[in-house]
């Protein structure tokens, strides 16, 4: 954060002015972040960053590109395709790797897609659970992967919020809330047996401002979908869903109609609803989220299906 | 209409705000959650989704009667809903126009001692809940006690439901008066109380005008206010290194986070346990290099001599260093449901650094109840006591009470991998009258090893020392 370093630099010798740390929380959360970041990279024999091509994990991505500049991030990045992201979403992702020199994993559940695996056939559930879940869970098996950093935040999700840092997962990639080990300080215990995995996050501390105000300081690149633009969008079950191809299924296609949108969370087009919104600018985001009435979950259909159904997820080994 | 500029001048000013790290501690009738829940709703950071779930919960399960139930917004888990209380750490976020807040909301019931540990070894404040009705009980002392063990430097006394003691001032000076004589005995220094009705809402974000005779703050303002920059060690520079960045041939650089001190370009520092000395060539972060870097950064410095150092080690100044031992006495927290077994060998992992260690003497246990000593025995879960730690490799350490950062360790069972016990070291201890030697020695000559070998062993063995595994070599 280069405008700020001199003013930390002017601050010293360590005279608090605003009657606070020396730190900007942001800062003090990014030196926070990287730390977790090297600590994984030191600790473990194969780790994997899961790169969900949002706005959370483009934040965790420059992060560890922080964390070793001047020299190379030392694991690779994952995305889990569920063969229905929007496509704007794959084009940055592939830019994006290639410019900043990422190794790039995507793995999907071909046998599910291959099958017609899709949320509109068989609902979000078991879309979700083929597409996303198996299909992690199957490449963290492939690449045998023991830890794997998620841009997951705690203020997103009331079960997130108890979750550690370094969370424990089982030979089933399992999370077990009553049994988590104790965090203390910056001591991140990294002992596991073989099998067993670790699930990272280094971004539990931040908020969803702090994000944005991240991206807004750093010049982060992120999908354009999050900036409102006229899309052509469907009304399902309340919910504004973007036409992004064809698959679309036909009853809905006569009812298309341009609308100025954007999407506060990226996931697969027919789980994402998308809010209308004249917003352009990240600033303007940040007004809109302000005055807004909705926390940004709520525009993902797949938190709907049962109560606690986060956590269930969690259980099972989704994030 | 949109006006950007303000909404520009709102995110410069919340650029510019720092991070205050809080704990609250009560028992489940306290109103902690409810208090909780209050600074977040009051603060206008409760989105109406999040309280739209709540009121479909209240009906369910509230305790509250009709009006909102603002523990619910904070207890999370499923299992916990339905027992109606908080059976872990959970941590909430929220801002106001001058400071960002991280609060970790722990359970104040005896069995869970270990989540309060947890939740409270980052906070720089801890808000101690009362209720007005009840005064100082065993569990104040206990929260107390381990906030004071953890050594958090600011402690909120919170005492709650004034408004069912009629906001009396007889009632809160006579708790304040008692409670302070606690922390007195504890060495807390700094300590602010509040006559507050969380219910209510009196004194909470604003003054009430039912404590006319409390002249202090709100307990909000208060929060935003209160000083901690001094909190942090600046004095004694400790530079754990974390991860050896080698890019090229022609960069080799120590990725870590400055424990404690302050280190600028330039500046001659020594190699620990290798006592080699060099100079500070430079600070490199992504941006760029920087000339100094102090508490929590975390950075990469480049040396101007080529040192080996590997994770572990640790970056100081020649004339400011840390304890370099192996032996050593601590306050040690039990966080196993498996009783502590003194012939085990465990892990501890002391900043980046992590080695083999026993528990080689137990001095007392404490009845965090009373305060008072007891003999020592091998703890059982949430016991906490004193004992002494004999470690394989060499560690560099402070006292707890000068160094948080590295006066802390965490012990690891090395079968369940565990996280079994946290300390708090108090003191080095000698060394000279030790009998037991944990390191073994792999003496190669006398194994009948041909030299050529030399080379591989050292480099298998260099790669267990990082596991943890001391192993020493006699060439």
């Amino acid at each position: 954060m280069n405008q700020s370093n001199s003013q930390i630099h002017s601050a010293l010798p360590l005279q608090g002015e605003r009657g606070g740390g020396l730190l900007t929380h942001l800062q003090e959360l990014e030196a926070e972040s990287i730390h977790i970041i090297r600590e994984v990279a030191a600790e473990f024999e194969n780790p994997v960053m899961l790169y969900s091509i949002g706005k959370d994990s483009s934040v965790m991505v420059r992060l560890a590109e922080k964390a070793f500049a001047p020299g190379k991030v030392p694991f690779p990045l994952m995305h889990i395709d569920s063969k229905w992201k929007f496509k704007e979403m794959i084009q940055f992702r592939d830019e994006y790797a290639k410019k900043y020199g990422w190794n790039l994993i995507v793995e999907s559940n071909m046998e599910a897609f291959n099958a017609g695996v899709g949320p509109f056939t068989h609902g979000s559930k078991v879309h979700t659970d083929l597409m996303k879940t198996k299909a992690l869970l199957d490449a963290l098996n492939k690449y045998k992967f023991d830890a794997a950093f998620g841009g997951a935040r705690r203020d997103e999700e009331k079960s997130r919020a108890k979750e550690r840092i370094f969370s424990f997962r089982d030979q089933f990639q399992q999370w077990d809330p009553k049994n988590q080990r104790p965090e203390l300080w910056d001591i991140y215990n990294a002992r596991i047996h073989k099998g067993e995995s670790i699930r990272v996050f280094p971004l539990s501390n931040w908020t969803e401002l702090d994000i944005w105000q991240y991206i807004r300081l750093e010049n982060i690149p992120i999908v354009p979908l999050y900036y409102a633009k006229e899309r052509p969008c469907v009304e399902i079950d309340g919910n504004l869903i973007m036409a992004d191809d064809d698959r679309l299924p036909e009853q809905y296609r006569p009812l298309i109609k341009p609308r100025m949108v954007r999407f506060r969370t990226l996931g697969c087009w027919p789980l994402t609803g998308a809010v209308e919104s004249t917003a352009t600018t990240i600033e303007e985001i940040v007004e809109e989220m302000m005055t807004t009435t909705k926390s940004e979950r709520t525009t993902r259909v797949i938190d709907f299906d049962q109560e606690a159904s986060m956590e269930q997820k969690k259980r099972e080994g989704y994030f | 209409m949109k006006e950007p500029l303000d909404i520009k001048a709102y995110l410069d000013a919340d650029e510019q705000k720092d991070l205050l790290r809080l704990l609250t501690a009560g028992s489940v009738d306290d109103g902690k959650s409810t208090l909780i829940g209050r600074l977040l709703f009051d603060s206008k950071k409760l989105y109406d989704d999040q309280l739209a779930a709540l009121e479909r919960d209240s009906k369910r399960v509230g305790n509250a009667g009709d009006s909102i139930d603002y523990a619910l917004l904070l207890d999370g888990l499923k299992a916990e809903r339905e027992e109606g209380i908080t059976i872990d750490v959970a941590y909430r976020y929220f801002s106001t126009n001058r400071r960002k807040f991280i609060i970790a909301d722990t359970p104040g019931h005896e069995q869970y001692t270990r989540n309060m540990i947890t939740g409270g070894s980052t906070a720089n404040l801890a808000i101690i809940l009362i209720d007005a009705r009840k005064g100082v009980i065993t569990q104040t002392r206990r929260h107390t006690y381990l906030v004071s063990l953890l050594g958090i430097k600011h402690i909120v006394l919170a005492v709650n439901k004034m408004d069912l003691v009629d906001f009396s001032k007889e009632v809160f000076d006579a708790i304040v008066a008692e409670y302070r004589q606690l922390t007195d005995h504890l060495g807390i220094e700094d300590v602010t109380c509040f006559p507050l009705s969380a219910r209510e809402g009196d004194n909470v974000v604003e003054k009430s005008d039912r404590t006319p005779w409390y002249d202090g703050p709100a307990l909000l303002h208060f929060l935003e206010t209160v000083p901690i920059h001094a909190d942090r060690n600046f004095d004694d520079f400790r530079y754990p290194v974390q991860y050896v960045l080698r890019p090229d041939l022609n960069f080799r650089g120590f990725c870590g986070k400055v424990a404690s001190g302050v280190i600028r370009v330039g500046d001659e520092v020594m190699a620990l346990p290798s006592m080699k000395r060099s100079h500070v060539q430079s600070i490199v972060t992504y941006e760029g290099e920087q000339q100094i870097a102090f508490p929590p950064q975390s950075v990469t410095i480049t040396l101007e001599d080529e040192i080996d150092i590997s994770r572990g080690e640790m970056i100081v100044k020649p004339d400011n260093q840390p304890h370099i031992g192996r032996h050593f006495t601590t306050m040690l927290v039990w966080m196993d449901e498996e009783p502590m077994d003194t012939g085990k060998q465990f892990f501890l992992k002391h900043n980046t650094n992590t080695t083999r260690a026993t528990i080689c003497a137990l001095r007392n246990r404490v009845d965090v109840n009373t305060l008072e000593e007891k003999a020592g025995k091998p703890f059982q879960l949430n016991e906490i006591g004193q004992v002494d730690i004999l470690t394989a490799k060499t560690l560099f350490f402070d006292a707890y009470a000068k160094n948080r950062q590295t006066g802390a360790f965490i012990l690891i069972d090395p079968i369940t991998n565990n996280t079994s016990a946290v300390g708090m070291i108090l003191a080095p201890l000698d060394e000279r009258s030790l009998e037991n030697d944990l390191i073994p020695t792999l003496d190669l000559p006398k194994l009948g090893i041909a030299e050529e070998h030399y080379a591989a062993i050292d480099t298998a063995v260099k790669e267990l020392a990082r596991q943890g595994l001391e192993i020493k070599v006699k060439h």
